[in-house]
């Protein structure tokens, strides 16, 4: 696919304010969330073309705009920790190294898929690297993520438990109810919200009477705070806070991530024009994630025209090595219909409790 | 007059009975700005003004119950489910609230709840589902779900108009592919009332939905093929079914398959399957048989949905079985 177009983060320059790396230079770990954000990139716009293509059916929501989130969040965690998510999780499972090859597999719908091919684009899951879903129905995840946190802090572990949810999923009955039992049982979760202004068609003020989200954590007694999205070290900074003090003091944090989805809410919207202007879309794309760390590490000598290009078309190699794969990985057979309705109709030893001690 | 398809047809009844009846107003997830994820009620808020074409959030608990209160004070509320799977999360105000509504505390409740459901979409296990059974073994609710653009237009205004609460399943792989032309004037279909789809002797196939349509295509396959003449019967409403029709055409052919896309255990073919044996034992040449989904939550993978899911042969394969019995 050609990618030398307007709005490629590789080469075109971001004319609005750089990223808040606090002048500080850290080449090794700057290159590696540049790698996973620009994965990220790179696998969904391949994404988009499988799926104009058929190769992905059904409903298919890209991360596009949103990856310093998932790339600055889940670059805080260990690999012992938990993550659980929402239906746009492309970018949070490859960020956590779920393997591209498997991800791509599952939006083909085959056998080599991450669930085999049963779930599909918004259900990936992948116990290996303790990624908890992929769920469809907004708010119905975040229960779940509190009951993770109830079972680390159960059996004493030190873990955390990330839950990622959009913005529209504080108006849902059970965020309230998650949120309130994991302020009032003191629960190593985080809850982030990745605030990108508008859930599908509606913005957040037409849909929350409270426009702060993260002021609803003095609900449930909850810390909370707010930061830039699209710098990927705000987004450490804050979360690396948020994460001390679940492991260390096993509370839970409300953490508001502010963002913008550069794509339709799913393949079959329109990228602006119905809900938000082009103008304001523009404007937004201007604080391309990936963009603001190039600049950055450019900035500070980090990283040469030379090196971009390379990174580049060594992660392009890796997509289209996904995309072979998934390509010949057989349909799942019919025989694997029942198998793991119940617990007897296993046909694998996977499921077994999650860890957590 | 022109040809709509079943998803105009919708959007005509509700631009109908808004127009028709001050009290009737629209909520839903993006139904407004957006017009809807499917675009069923794209221009009706340009319409009718966002007083009665309202944004929510994504609260179904709350629209739910909002909408019962509302109808409770006189009101006539359509809610929208941007996809029907989600009216489990308001199955609680449902089932143990509306539909106990008027039997507990003589409280009217006059409201719609509609959505697109069914599969052959790849929507995988969250936005392909029928959840109807839920509902139709709810005493207190009403249930529809049409197959035709003629039937979506009519039983939505009558389910509008109805003075209880009407389930309204609309069937998303039908919303751009099938279209009618729609009866001139006030068309209102009647709740209750299923119809003869195709007329034949030799045997009955009762469906519904989506499976109409596959159902049709099995009915001419059998008579090319096999020389067999088969019924075809469209319930229409679920709940309340049509007895009399069940009857009717049971007594007709003696050779009776149901056909759903909702799953096996628990569908409302074991239903139809008791009452036939209630009323028509005596009439029957052959066992009641039944074409349904698996009982599996629907796969994603294309392969595996369509073997789940209700397909033509699948119901040409049962009707030889039940005519040669
Ligand atoms: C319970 C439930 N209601 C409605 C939907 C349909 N739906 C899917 S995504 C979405 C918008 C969610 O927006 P947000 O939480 O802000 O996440 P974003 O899409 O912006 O990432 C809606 C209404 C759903 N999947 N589940
Ligand atoms: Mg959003």
């Amino acid at each position: 696919m050609a990618t030398k177009k307007k709005g490629d983060p590789t080469v075109d320059a971001a004319q609005a304010t750089a990223t808040s790396g606090n002048g500080k230079s850290n080449p090794e770990l700057d290159r590696e969330l540049l790698r996973s954000m620009l994965l990220q990139r790179r696998f969904e716009e391949r994404c988009a073309e499988a799926y104009a293509l058929g190769k992905i059916g059904g409903f298919c929501h890209l991360y596009i705009g949103q990856e310093a989130v998932s790339t600055g969040t889940l670059s805080i965690l260990r690999p012992d920790d938990y993550v659980i998510t929402t239906y746009r999780d492309h970018g949070q499972a490859l960020a956590r190294g779920m393997s591209p090859r498997n991800v791509m597999a599952e939006l083909f719908g085959r056998v080599d898929g991450v669930v085999r091919g049963k779930g599909g684009s918004m259900h990936l899951f992948d116990r290996n690297v303790n990624f908890l879903g992929g769920h469809g129905i907004v708010g119905a995840h975040v229960p779940i993520g509190t009951g993770v946190g109830f079972a680390i802090k159960y059996r004493g572990g030190d873990q955390v438990c990330i839950c990622f949810m959009g913005e529209s999923v504080v108006n849902t009955g059970a965020f309230h109810e998650a949120l309130n039992m994991a302020g009032l049982w003191k629960l190593p979760v985080v809850y982030v919200i990745e605030n990108n202004r508008y859930g599908m068609g509606t913005a957040l003020e037409r849909a929350s009477a409270v426009h702060d989200i993260y002021e609803r954590g003095a609900s449930y007694n909850m810390p909370r705070a707010q930061c830039d999205g699209q710098d990927v070290f705000a987004v450490r900074a804050a979360t690396q806070e948020a994460v001390d003090r679940a492991r260390r003091d096993q509370l839970p944090t409300l953490l508001e991530v502010r963002t913008y989805r550069f794509m339709g809410h799913s393949m079959s919207d329109a990228v602006s024009g119905t809900y938000r202007t082009k103008a304001e879309l523009d404007e937004n794309m201007k604080r391309d994630p990936i963009m603001l760390l190039r600049m950055h590490m450019q900035e500070h000598g980090e990283l040469t025209d030379e090196e971009i290009q390379r990174i580049d078309a060594d992660l392009k190699a890796v997509v289209q090595d996904a995309w072979d794969f998934a390509d010949k990985s057989p349909e799942p057979p019919i025989e694997a219909l029942y198998e793991d309705v119940y617990v007897d109709t296993t046909s694998d030893s996977t499921a077994e409790p999650l860890a957590a001690d | 007059m022109a040809e709509i398809t079943y998803l105009e047809a919708i959007r005509e009844a509700l631009f109908e009975e808004m127009e028709r009846d001050a009290n009737v107003f629209c909520l839903g997830e993006d139904i407004a700005a957006y017009g809807g994820a499917f675009k069923v009620t794209e221009g009706l808020s340009k319409r009718f003004g966002e007083q009665r074409v309202i944004d929510t959030p994504i609260s179904e608990v709350g629209i739910v119950g909002a909408a019962a209160g509302a109808a409770h004070m006189g009101m006539r509320p359509v809610v929208e489910m941007q996809f029907i799977d989600f009216v489990a999360n308001a199955y609680d105000m449902l089932t143990n609230y509306v539909a106990t509504a008027r039997y507990r505390a003589d409280l009217p409740c006059p409201m719609v709840v509609r959505g697109p459901s069914g599969g052959y979409v790849r929507g995988g296990p969250f936005h392909s589902q029928n959840p109807e059974a839920g509902f139709i073994h709810t005493p207190g609710l009403k249930v529809a779900y049409p197959a035709t653009a003629e039937d979506a237009k009519g039983l939505l205004k009558s389910a509008i108009r109805d003075d209880d609460c009407v389930l309204f399943f609309e069937h998303k792989y039908l919303y751009r592919r099938i279209k009618g032309t729609m009866p001139a004037g006030d068309h209102v279909v009647p709740l209750g009332k299923a119809r003869v789809a195709r007329e034949g002797r030799d045997l009955s196939i009762i469906t519904y939905a989506a499976t109409l349509w596959k159902a049709l295509e099995a009915a001419d396959e059998l008579e090319r093929a096999d020389g067999l003449s088969a019924e075809v019967v469209d319930l229409r409403t679920l709940s309340p079914l049509d007895d009399d029709a069940i009857q009717a055409t049971t007594k007709k052919t003696n050779r009776v398959l149901i056909v759903h896309e909702d799953t096996r255990t628990g569908g409302i073919a074991g239903e139809i399957t008791a009452r036939i044996n209630e009323t028509c034992f005596a009439w029957l040449d052959a066992p009641v048989l039944r074409v349904t989904a698996h009982d599996v939550p629907l796969p994603y993978a294309p392969q595996l949905e369509d073997f789940v899911l209700p397909q033509t042969n699948d119901i040409v394969t049962a009707a030889r079985v039940l005519a040669a019995y």
